[in-house]
């Protein structure tokens, strides 16, 4: 087990309080071993999950998939196709638990709260000129606040890479503190916010820790890794920095953090190894839908025929589920 | 160092899935004796794991192998018997030693492996001729029936013809334009594999013809009863009707074409006719208004 990074709260005291005093901050995180990283993450795939055991996780996976269709060539006629795939994953298998959320653009967003209801599936939607975040901070407020006001339950945020990469810190943090002032309701019924790293284009380990931690002082309530328009997306070491991370500063400031893993997930295989990820690392207390997600599109399909092949004792194929 | 200390180079005989050679993913391996029951080698012994791995392969490669010309999937098979041809000997040996039979005859039926690919290959671009119609309709309606490939077929090899029954169940599968999953027959699985080392070189898409070795009955069920393979031949289970009449109830659930056991493995130096290939294709009959 790698050492907590940090032990007590005091270091976090004023590691925001100026430019000066987060760049020292962030820069006085130990490095990341990237090797040991990489290695660490490589044996954590090779866990044997069999039987009771992966129809768990198979079914804990589908719980905690956001479900995700963020194109160009999105229609309404598709978000609510897909909503109504993520109410009833299986229509064949009433037991078949229903997915975490529904993830689109903002303009899509009164159309997936509708089509959902009160069925529980929160709706998701990417905001602040994603997957870029090229734009002026006006516009990204702005952005935002159309998708809070549609009545999304979760926004999905994009770090300024750019600001990230030159070294400006405080631009990134105040960003996201504008952005969760703007997930505020009045009626308290706050969205969730979750900030996007897009690993893949922050090139280092170091700097995922950095983001992750930059990210978690401004009071995102969920880090996510990409946005799945850059290759690499989602990988286990960089979903594995970022729950030592989250494991860590709960043991600091004893608040929880959530993890979004994002593209690139399409296997069962895969879907079960972050899930032994997240409970070696982490802990148990995060393979909960509240605090663990899978950003995905072909995975649940995956899912749906291993959960097929478990209760029917025969491999089942893809033209048995919906084309999404 | 002198000559005659060289050591072996003793080859290790693996599966044929999606284009490569994997080991099986149960890790397990069998031995195989030639016809006298002498030590040969050790070959894979695929798992149901492996057969699932197949499955996803041949589906995978068959909108590209489905999707390509006739005349270019003619081509290819041509392809396969060239190569083929250019191995004659290495085929031989593994005949003899496998079936027992004699160097001439083992050659004649190696011969004949090669002169039923190049039949095959030549029938690509003129099955739809033979079984495709142009229909006569009361109506304005051109009307028209054309072969179309069924899909992922799984094949199971005949156990005794090696290599001649093999090619003979085999290609007309691929020339009919599906992909095929193949068990092997189990104690003479070496020509399967040689074949397979042939079909790797000689432009056949990776995926389009994959190859099991080992027990029939550690992965046949499972293809058998697989919700994503389109059709299954039952050859290889000839004469064995209790698991014949198993295999085709597990077949029943997507209504998977059945290519039913003979009674006894057929004599393959026979002409094969046409029924191997129409077996595999499905008709299409489209109907099409005159003066649009």
């Amino acid at each position: 087990m790698v050492s907590p990074v940090l032990t007590s709260s005091d270091v976090l005291d004023g590691a925001a309080s100026s430019p000066a005093a987060l760049r020292r901050f962030l820069h006085g995180l130990p490095g990341v071993d990237q090797v040991g990283c990489e290695a660490r993450a490589a044996t954590l795939s090779t866990r044997s999950i069999k039987t009771t055991s992966k129809a768990w996780a198979l079914d804990l996976a589908v719980s905690m998939i956001d479900l995700t269709t963020l194109e160009g060539q999105d229609t309404i006629g598709k978000v609510r196709a897909l909503c109504a795939k993520a109410k009833r994953p299986d229509p064949e298998d009433p037991s078949c638990p229903r997915v975490a959320a529904i993830c689109v653009y903002p303009d899509m967003v009164a159309t997936a709260k509708a089509a959902l209801g009160s069925s529980g599936v929160h709706v998701a939607s990417v905001a602040t000129a994603f997957p870029s975040g090229r734009s002026t901070l006006d516009v990204k407020l702005q952005d935002t606040e159309d998708a809070v006001a549609a009545g999304a339950d979760e926004i999905d945020m994009v770090i300024d890479r750019g600001a990230f990469l030159s070294g400006d810190f405080s631009r990134v943090f105040d960003e996201i503190v504008a952005v969760k002032q703007v997930c505020r309701r009045s009626t308290g019924q706050d969205a969730h916010l979750k900030v996007i790293m897009e690993a893949g284009e922050l090139v280092t380990y170091d700097n995922v820790r950095r983001a992750s931690w930059l990210s978690m002082l401004a009071g995102a309530d969920f880090i996510k890794t990409s946005t799945g328009k850059v290759q690499p997306a989602a990988t286990m070491p960089v979903t594995l920095i970022m729950l030592e991370a989250v494991r860590d500063f709960r043991e600091a400031t004893g608040r929880m953090v959530g993890v979004k893993p994002a593209g690139g997930i399409s296997t069962s295989k895969d879907a079960i190894k972050y899930l032994v990820m997240v409970n070696e690392t982490a802990g148990d207390d995060w393979l909960d839908p509240e605090w663990f997600r899978f950003g995905a599109s072909r995975l649940l399909n995956d899912l749906l025929m291993q959960r097929t092949k478990m209760t029917t004792g025969r491999y089942s194929g893809p033209d048995y589920f919906t084309l999404d | 160092m002198p000559s005659d200390t060289r050591l072996d180079v003793r080859k290790t005989y693996k599966l044929y899935i999606g284009g490569k050679f994997p080991r099986s993913e149960s890790g397990r391996s069998y031995v195989v004796n030639d016809s006298r029951g002498r030590f040969l080698a050790n070959a894979a012994a695929a798992s149901r794991k492996d057969a699932r791995d197949a499955v996803v392969a041949a589906r995978k490669a068959f909108p590209g192998w489905s999707g390509a010309t006739a005349y270019n999937r003619g081509q290819v098979l041509y392809r396969v018997a060239e190569v083929m041809e250019g191995r004659r000997d290495q085929f031989a040996d593994e005949v003899v030693a496998g079936e027992g039979l004699t160097r001439a005859r083992a050659g004649r039926s190696v011969d004949q492996a090669i002169d039923r690919l190049v039949w095959y290959a030549g029938w690509t671009d003129k099955i739809a001729q033979v079984v495709g119609a142009t229909n006569p309709v009361a109506g304005p309606y051109f009307d028209f029936s054309i072969p179309e490939p069924t899909g992922v077929v799984a094949v199971l090899a005949p156990q005794q013809s090696s290599l001649l029954g093999l090619v003979s169940v085999v290609a007309p599968v691929v020339a009919g334009g599906n992909t095929a999953v193949v068990t092997s027959s189990r104690d003479r699985p070496l020509p399967a594999i040689s074949f397979a080392e042939v079909l790797a070189t000689s432009d056949v898409p990776g995926g389009v013809v994959n190859i099991l070795t080992g027990s029939v009955g550690d992965t046949a069920p499972w293809l058998a009863s697989h919700m994503d393979v389109n059709a299954i031949d039952l050859t290889g289970v000839a004469g064995d009707d209790e698991h014949a009449t198993a295999l085709e109830v597990a077949a029943v659930d997507n209504l998977k074409r059945v290519r039913r056991a003979p009674d006894a493995e057929p004599d393959w130096t026979l002409d094969p006719g046409l029924s191997r290939i129409t077996s595999f294709l499905e008709t299409k009959t489209v109907w099409h208004p005159i003066g649009v």
